[in-house]
């Protein structure tokens, strides 16, 4: 970072809590230079710049508490077997005086502060800088490389370099002899990450620290070394300035920095950043988790999700998501000129004999398909609307199954967020048909239902996780007599389902469409 | 057609002399090869994909459509809930019973269908019988060697239809649809050791009806420790 401002006013900044599910988090996710969110038992941690950091009970909202020695800038944290291990800067990056920095590191058996275990070993110096060399060891972040166990340490500023060192994993100091490599430039904030056989180093470009007027964004290069040499998607080295964008400012949220990757498994990844500014809260700095999606072998910064007008399309199938009811013919009987002409008693669709050869049947539809159509001026046609469709439906629950995509009443979602309960990054959603209060449920037998009304309960609530390919897993937050989290699943082609989760198959994974 | 065509004389002489001791075929049937065989009186285990291919099949119902637009759940599920003959949400005939609907005198058959699918077009067809505008009706056996929870039903056909286990709906398949292995699937259900009964509806307008039934496993994998025994089949 270029400037440890909000270092002593973040832990005494309050502000309302919001409810806006628009906002990057709920509570109060006032932080500047997170450290990767952990969990620990059953809460989440980060930790910030200037000392202390935030917790959470459910990932959504947040709230000041948690405790960090030290000072200093930007810490990160790794669990090690049983143990978390923490860096930080115990300098500023220059704002403060020089760039003679220095990075610590220290154990604790827990993060949370109201545990009797919680207690912080003496911190050791892992990597220094004297403040001559192009270098500032400030931002550290770690790697325990999954295909050997080693541990790696990545830091540095925009002064100079970024640098990698190696430690000893069993006491998080340096492993003797080891000597800091080069691997990057311009840029602070950097993450080491590991997947399927590269290694992504991910930092953060443009200028921290102003405000609504920060131009921070997360690139990143991959090697299949973990000393790089770090290549981006044009074949820039990172030695030179290098990197491809995973995310940007958007929304009302401005100057991502800070990546911390978060491997939640069954294909759901997140990562924490801090936006430099909130635009929504006073341009004030705040903590997110978004989803990490993963394209072509490059990570790449999903959405948190909008709350809208969606339908529930099937990965698997295609199909859509509807209520089980009879279908309503609307206007719009078309035809076009010269095709088909009156057509015939034949068939519709013929599946084709033993031997290849086609049944009868395959000749004209039934008459009013083809012709030369209607007659008069071309004019649009309404859309059919929910009174339209929703004539006949029954009382009481009504089941569900996927049905042609056909963007119609009954199949139409509005997704709400529930702002008094979530989950890591999210808060949970209630699923209704559009303009009606009729919402998506958990049955008893593990199977999804509608009910005629919202109520709140928890087999109501929906969990929305975009999943590394850029579909949803869509869960709900309890299911009646289960124990074990399902998700909503299309078993066969039409029917909707409750199974647990298999990310090998499209039959859990959904899309949501804007009708 | 043309290979039906020249296939049907080689089956029709092994079809004709099956049938003729069931007594049900009508004497210009062009004849049910190569979709069916007369079933056996051995127990009979699904494919290697589980589908079930012994059936009892009823003659086709005339119920006149023009088009299969009109296959709402509504229009569907009172259509096949109307009684066209006595019992025939628990009857479980035998090979060459007929019973009278509106007039007609219709015969079940006790058939093997050699594919994974059961063309009722075909079967229609094969018998001279009305093959646009009908309902089929289908009845099996199945019998399995222990209870089995949390199994489902699943069901492709053309057109639209509804499933019975063990007198209870299971699977109802609304619309104009196509035949689609798995297309629409039950709830969890159980299989019953020993017996269960498995009741269809297949309803079309114009096109080649079919269909296709398996049971699939709670990992959706087909169950095939199955077997399918007709009564009097093969007599």
């Amino acid at each position: 970072m270029k400037s440890p401002i909000l270092a002593a006013a973040i832990p005494s900044l309050l502000l309302l809590c919001s409810s806006n599910p628009a906002m990057a988090l709920d509570g109060e996710p006032y932080i500047h230079d997170p450290s990767t969110v952990m969990p620990c038992d059953g809460k989440y941690f980060t930790f910030g710049t200037g000392g202390g950091g935030l917790m959470s009970d459910d990932g959504w909202i947040w709230h000041s508490g948690a405790v960090r020695p030290g000072g200093g800038a930007a810490p990160d944290v790794i669990k090690i077997g049983d143990r978390f291990l923490m860096a930080y800067g115990a300098t500023g990056g220059g704002l403060g005086g020089g760039h003679n920095g220095r990075i610590l590191t220290m154990w604790n058996k827990t993060l949370d502060p109201a545990s009797p275990d919680f207690k912080f070993s003496d911190a050791v110096v892992v990597a220094s800088t004297d403040g001559l060399e192009d270098c500032d060891a400030i931002d550290p972040s770690f790697l325990l490389d999954p295909t050997d166990g080693r541990l790696w340490l990545t830091y540095g500023t925009y002064f100079g370099f970024i640098r990698i060192v190696e430690l000893d994993p069993k006491t998080g100091t340096r492993i003797e002899g080891n000597q800091p490599i080069n691997i990057a430039i311009d840029c602070e904030a950097s993450d080491l990450i590991y997947r399927d056989g590269w290694y992504y180093l991910l930092g953060t470009h443009g200028t921290c620290c102003d405000g609504a007027n920060s131009t921070y964004n997360i690139r990143v290069g991959r090697s299949k070394k973990p000393t790089g040499p770090f290549v981006d998607n044009l074949g820039n080295d990172m030695i030179k300035g290098g990197g491809k964008l995973v995310v940007a400012a958007s929304g009302r949220f401005v100057g991502p920095g800070h990546f911390g990757r978060m491997v939640l498994g069954d294909d759901v990844e997140k990562f924490s950043c801090h936006y430099e500014a909130d635009l929504d809260r006073s341009a004030r700095s705040v903590l997110d988790i978004r989803p990490l999606l993963w394209k072509d072998g490059w990570p790449v910064a999903g959405d948190n999700f909008k709350e809208g007008t969606y339908q529930i399309q099937s990965e698997g199938s295609g199909y859509a998501l509807e209520l089980a009811v009879d279908f309503v013919r609307m206007a719009g009987r078309g035809g076009g000129g010269g095709f088909g002409g009156r057509g015939g008693p034949g068939g519709r669709n013929g599946t084709n004999a033993p031997g290849g050869t086609n049944a009868p049947g395959r000749g004209g539809f039934g008459g009013g398909f083809g012709g030369r159509g209607p007659t008069g001026p071309v004019a649009p046609v309404a859309a059919q609307t929910l009174a339209e469709d929703s004539t006949n439906w029954p009382a009481g629950n009504l089941d569900l199954r996927l049905g042609d995509f056909m963007f119609r009443p009954h199949q139409t979602w509005t997704i709400a967020a529930v702002t008094n309960t979530g989950y890591l990054g999210s808060p949970y959603f209630k699923i209704t048909i559009t303009g009606t209060d009729r919402a998506l449920a958990a049955s008893e037998d593990a199977e999804v239902v509608t009910v005629p009304a919202f109520t709140g309960q928890p087999e109501q609530l929906w969990r929305i996780d975009q999943l590394i390919d850029g579909t949803y897993r869509i869960m709900p937050k309890v299911v009646p007599n289960s124990k074990e989290p399902l998700a909503l699943t299309a078993v066969g082609y039409s029917t909707p389902t409750l199974t647990k989760f298999d990310p090998k198959t499209a039959k859990s994974r959904w899309n949501l469409k804007t009708p | 057609m043309n290979m039906l065509r020249k296939i049907a004389p080689v089956f029709g002489t092994l079809a004709i002399l099956t049938l003729q001791a069931t007594s049900a075929e009508p004497e210009k049937a062009q004849g049910l090869a190569p979709y069916f065989t007369p079933a056996t009186a051995a127990p009979k285990a699904p494919d290697t994909d589980g589908f079930i291919q012994r059936w009892l099949l009823l003659e086709p119902i005339k119920k006149p459509n023009r088009g299969n637009t009109v296959f709402t759940d509504t229009y569907v599920r009172d259509t096949f809930n109307a009684e066209y003959f006595p019992n025939q949400f628990t009857v479980i005939p035998h090979d060459g019973d007929k019973v009278t609907v509106a007039g007609d005198e219709l015969a079940w058959h006790a058939l093997d269908s050699s594919l994974y699918n059961v063309k009722l077009f075909r079967f229609a067809s094969g018998l001279d019988k009305t093959t646009y505008g009908v309902i089929f009706w289908a009845v099996t056996v199945v019998d399995s060697p222990r209870e089995m929870q949390n199994v489902r039903l699943a069901v492709g056909s053309n057109s639209a239809s509804m499933w019975w286990l063990n007198g209870k709906e299971a699977v109802d398949l609304f619309g104009d649809r196509r035949m689609v292995m798995d297309d629409c699937v039950s709830k969890r259900i159980t299989l019953n050791k020993g017996r269960n009964v498995i009741r269809g509806a297949v309803i079309n307008g114009p096109g080649m009806s079919d269909f296709c039934v398996r049971f699939i496993d709670e990992n959706g994998q087909p169950i095939k420790d199955l077997t399918v025994s007709l009564d009097n089949a093969g007599k």
